[in-house]
């Protein structure tokens, strides 16, 4: 049962003559884990802080339960914010750093007691009530910021890059704790990262920006299979974005070879361009390819290598887990649906 | 080119202010209001009116225009004001030197001890200062007096009295006992901050214990060798107790000509102006200073 | 760092006479205090005498008076107007913060006898009559750059996501600043205040300008008394300043300490 929850209306925002967010629409639904993913400076902070109250937007409204939030102060939202580094009040332990909404809102002492407890057990921070905030590592400090927002049982949790001062093996724990609180409290998660692959493991809604306005919204797998344009392929993992003719329905002709494919709706002869994931070309014996290119690098990766391929007019990614060493000459071959064609140009 | 830069610089400042747009930052911005009132009334407006009163023939009587008080001053034929401020210079280059030669090996040695003892020792330093400026120098009357404590000790040796009171001599102690703990706190800080690995890194790379000093640490503690001169030299030029105290006003300095003019003769004009000659060698001598020198002054507590 | 023998002997030894130097001086004023001689060369026996004689002297009673209200009222008002300020001039922009600091810093940078006479001018010109107000003013005066100069480093570390979180997390935009951005000033502000306080109490030269007939400083009245000659009362009078100002310094040391040693806990 999806419901929405918040809703985003022409949002514009402007410093001095600098336009940061340049007309973004967008709805969040009720319990949903929705991730703005973008490079910085693309203005997906920026889009947070408008839906926590930090920000103002200059043109536009901002819709909360079906009414109007736009000039509502942070303070009276029901929306709790992790921040980018973790604003903790250092002059405050632990327990009062949770503590501090329910303070606020002039909770009685027991409840306090209570649910700044409960919450810190949820983090996993049992028994760190006294400690110092400063005191704690990232991660614990980490810990601290999510207990103190949660706590006051928000509708929506705001994340702004939260994982990002971690290093990657507690960044990889928390994703997974993030996600599983996120199921359990069925509460909303606005999610904001420049990290792709964090983007695609959480979320169940995924808007990529780029230079203050949308380029997508769709689930991960969407996303990741079938970009709208050059610039969300490129975002989201590398991409071989190769210039072609699409000839027809389902067939397509690039790197001066015509490919069978899956697309359909493009017209006759269209210029497009083809979007081919590294993972999905495969390396094939001399003769039993689409392709023949020269192997110009070749880099062990860990899981798989990665190598260039010049077919003469364009150079290949290739992820594969067997090796061909460079100046040996191979065959590529492309199924149809590893295959993506996407308008030329595609919006900006 | 420069536009787009100016505003790129400004977009940035607005995100670090981070949310407060830029009605929030004006309104507050006003909280410094009370203040700028008063620093006008009270820092600027005064600092005026001695510019003021130093081309006035008779302040505040007699306000028309005038540069006889400068005239008198450095008057060449008959120098004595000139002397004056010559001996002023005199002296506080002494106490300086006699300071900066004592504190700097004091706050070396300081600098190498254990955290735990230097911060004792340097608070020890400090307690002195928190004492009235005018009781510590009341303490030196005590000692050097012709009856004094130190010539009683020297006659009980056998020894001939000194007659140190009321000499030059009285003033330049009485100075590098006042002034030395604003000498050796300022160096102390620059040297306490010096990065040991920079210090090893010079050894590894060779360098004697010798050579390490001269080329690292030497140079590294130059900021605070320089702000540690202003703040001894500054106070040290002007004063004009401890040569009445400690000289008993048979050395005249600049400030206590200054004073006189104020407190004795009422010759306001002359007074003013001889304070904007200070103000003048006081702005020189800042802009000759490496601007990192002025941080370090707050560093007392 | 290695060090031989004879470095550290005669590192120790020039502590132990730079120590002495700074600090003989006032033992010889301390023990003199309690001589029954007026004498400062010769012992003649312990008395208690001149701290009575100090306790009846009316003059010295009631500089000490001013000096330590002075004192406490100037650094009270410089931390009120000068944390303002310094927050103000934070969020100035660039010009107008420039113009703000250079001027704060004159009374910083100028020598002191500039100060108290371009007060003393302002003072008669603006008609204000020299006593306990035009020695407030001056106090003040020399107090808040002491003040702005403190509070802003720490206004430029803040972590300005706190005000941020505490409105997030329900608080309003004053309440957000008394909860969050205060008490992380607080460092700077208990410094300033320290600074200030001690400044007022030490300061003679712009008092001497700006005090008036009937209301002095203890630094005044010490100057008038010393140059008519010595007077024991002052031993005991330093006695007393040096043991209070060595009882405070300890208690804040100890307190720091206490605090950094929980902080590591």
């Amino acid at each position: 049962m999806q419901k929405e929850l918040i809703r985003l209306e022409n949002i514009v925002k402007n410093y001095g003559e600098t336009q940061i967010l340049k007309g973004i629409n967008l709805y969040i639904n009720d319990s949903e884990f929705l991730t703005i993913l973008g490079p910085s400076g693309c203005g997906k902070t920026t889009t947070l802080r408008v839906i926590g109250g930090f920000e103002q937007p200059t043109q536009g409204r901002v819709w909360f339960d079906g009414k109007e939030m736009t000039h509502v102060p942070p303070h009276k939202r029901q929306v709790n914010t992790v921040f980018q580094k973790y604003a903790l009040f250092t002059h405050m332990n632990v327990f009062e750093n949770v503590a501090f909404g329910l303070r606020l809102k002039k909770t009685p002492n027991d409840e306090v007691e209570r649910r700044v407890n409960a919450m810190l057990d949820m983090v996993n921070l049992s028994g760190y009530g006294k400690r110092d905030a400063t005191s704690l590592s990232g991660g614990e400090q980490q810990r601290v910021a999510i207990a103190r927002a949660l706590v006051n049982r928000p509708k929506v949790l705001l994340l702004d890059e939260p994982l990002g001062a971690l290093d990657l093996k507690l960044r990889k724990e928390m994703q997974l704790e993030l996600k599983t609180m996120q199921k359990q409290l069925g509460i909303t998660f606005i999610y904001v990262t420049h990290d792709q692959e964090e983007a695609l493991t959480m979320s169940d809604t995924v808007v990529v920006m780029n230079k203050g306005s949308i380029q997508q919204i769709g689930t991960p797998i969407d996303i990741y299979n079938e970009p709208k344009n050059a610039f969300v392929a490129n975002f989201i993992g590398q991409s071989n974005i190769i210039p072609g003719v699409m000839n027809r329905d389902l067939e397509v002709t690039f790197d001066g070879h015509t490919f069978p494919c899956v697309d359909s709706g493009f017209g006759t002869e269209t210029p497009v361009d083809v979007v081919v994931r590294p993972e999905d070309v495969q390396l094939v014996e001399e003769g039993r390819g689409q392709l023949s290119g020269i192997v110009e690098s070749l880099i062990f990766k860990g899981v798989h290598y990665e190598m260039v391929v010049d077919t003469g007019s364009f150079h290949f990614l290739v992820q594969s887990t067997a090796a061909v060493q460079p100046g040996v000459r191979t065959d590529l071959l492309i199924a149809p649906d590893a295959i993506h064609i996407m308008k030329k140009g595609g919006a900006e | 080119m420069k536009g787009r830069l100016r505003r790129a610089e400004s977009v940035k400042e607005d995100a670090s202010a981070q949310s407060k747009g830029l009605g929030v930052r004006g309104r507050t911005s006003m909280l410094a209001l009370p203040f700028s009132v008063y620093m006008v009334i009270f820092i600027a407006a005064p600092l005026l009116l001695i510019v003021l009163y130093s081309v006035c023939v008779d302040p505040p009587g007699d306000m028309s225009f005038t540069l006889e008080h400068f005239r008198r001053f450095f008057d060449f034929e008959n120098p004595i004001y000139l002397q004056v401020l010559w001996r002023s210079f005199y002296i506080a280059v002494i106490s300086t030197a006699i300071c900066l030669l004592i504190g700097y090996p004091m706050a070396y040695i300081l600098s190498r001890m254990k955290p735990t003892v230097r911060n004792i020792l340097s608070v020890l330093f400090i307690l002195p200062m928190w004492m009235n400026f005018l009781l510590r120098t009341y303490a030196w009357m005590s000692l050097l007096e012709n009856t004094g404590l130190i010539n009683t000790a020297l006659e009980a040796m056998g020894l001939p009295a000194i007659n140190i009171m009321y000499t030059q001599w009285a003033v330049v102690l009485g100075n590098v006992y006042n002034f030395l703990p604003f000498m050796i706190l300022p160096i102390y800080n620059t040297l306490v901050k010096i990065d040991p690995a920079v210090v090893e890194a010079a050894q590894d790379l060779g360098a004697s214990g010798r050579k390490v000093f001269r080329k690292i640490i030497l140079p590294l503690s130059v900021p605070g060798v320089m702000s540690g001169i202003s703040m001894t030299f500054m106070p040290a030029i002007t004063t004009f107790v401890i040569s009445k105290l400690l000289g008993g006003g048979q050395y005249t300095l600049i400030g206590d000509l200054i004073d006189k003019q104020y407190k004795v003769t009422g010759d306001w004009g002359f007074g003013s102006a001889m304070s904007v000659i200070i103000m003048v060698m006081i702005l020189i001598s800042m802009n000759l200073m490496p601007s990192s020198s002025k941080d370090q002054g707050g560093g007392l507590l | 760092m290695k060090k031989n023998p004879i470095a550290r002997l005669f590192s120790s030894v020039y502590g132990v006479l730079v120590f002495t130097f700074m600090y003989a001086p006032i033992v010889v004023l301390i023990v003199f205090s309690f001589n029954k001689l007026k004498s400062r060369g010769k012992w003649g026996g312990f008395t208690l005498d001149w701290y009575r004689a100090l306790f009846e002297n009316d003059t010295i009673m009631s500089a000490l008076w001013n000096t330590l209200s002075i004192a406490l009222l100037s650094s009270t008002i410089a931390i009120i107007v000068g944390t303002m300020a310094a927050i103000g001039i934070f969020f100035m922009n660039k010009h107008w913060r420039k113009v703000h600091m250079n001027v704060a810093y004159l009374p910083v940078m100028n020598a002191d006898i500039v100060t108290g006479i371009s007060l003393l001018l302002v003072f008669s010109v603006l008609g204000i009559r020299l006593g306990y107000v035009s020695l407030l003013l001056a106090h003040v005066t020399f107090n808040i750059p002491y003040v702005i100069l403190s509070v802003m480093p720490k206004l430029q570390q803040l972590e300005w996501h706190t005000y941020e979180a505490a409105q997030d997390l329900g608080a309003s935009p004053v309440q957000a600043f008394f909860k969050a951005v205060l008490p992380e000033l607080m460092p700077g502000v208990v410094t300033g205040f320290l600074l200030a306080f001690t400044l007022s109490i030490d300061d003679f030269v712009i008092s001497y300008f700006t005090a008036g007939a009937g209301v002095s400083t203890l630094s005044v009245t010490i100057y008038s008394m010393a140059r008519k000659g010595i007077k024991p009362e002052i031993n005991a009078l330093s006695a007393i300043m040096f043991v209070t100002v060595l009882v405070l310094l300890l208690i804040i040391n100890f307190r720091n300490n206490a605090s950094q040693q929980k902080k590591l806990k």
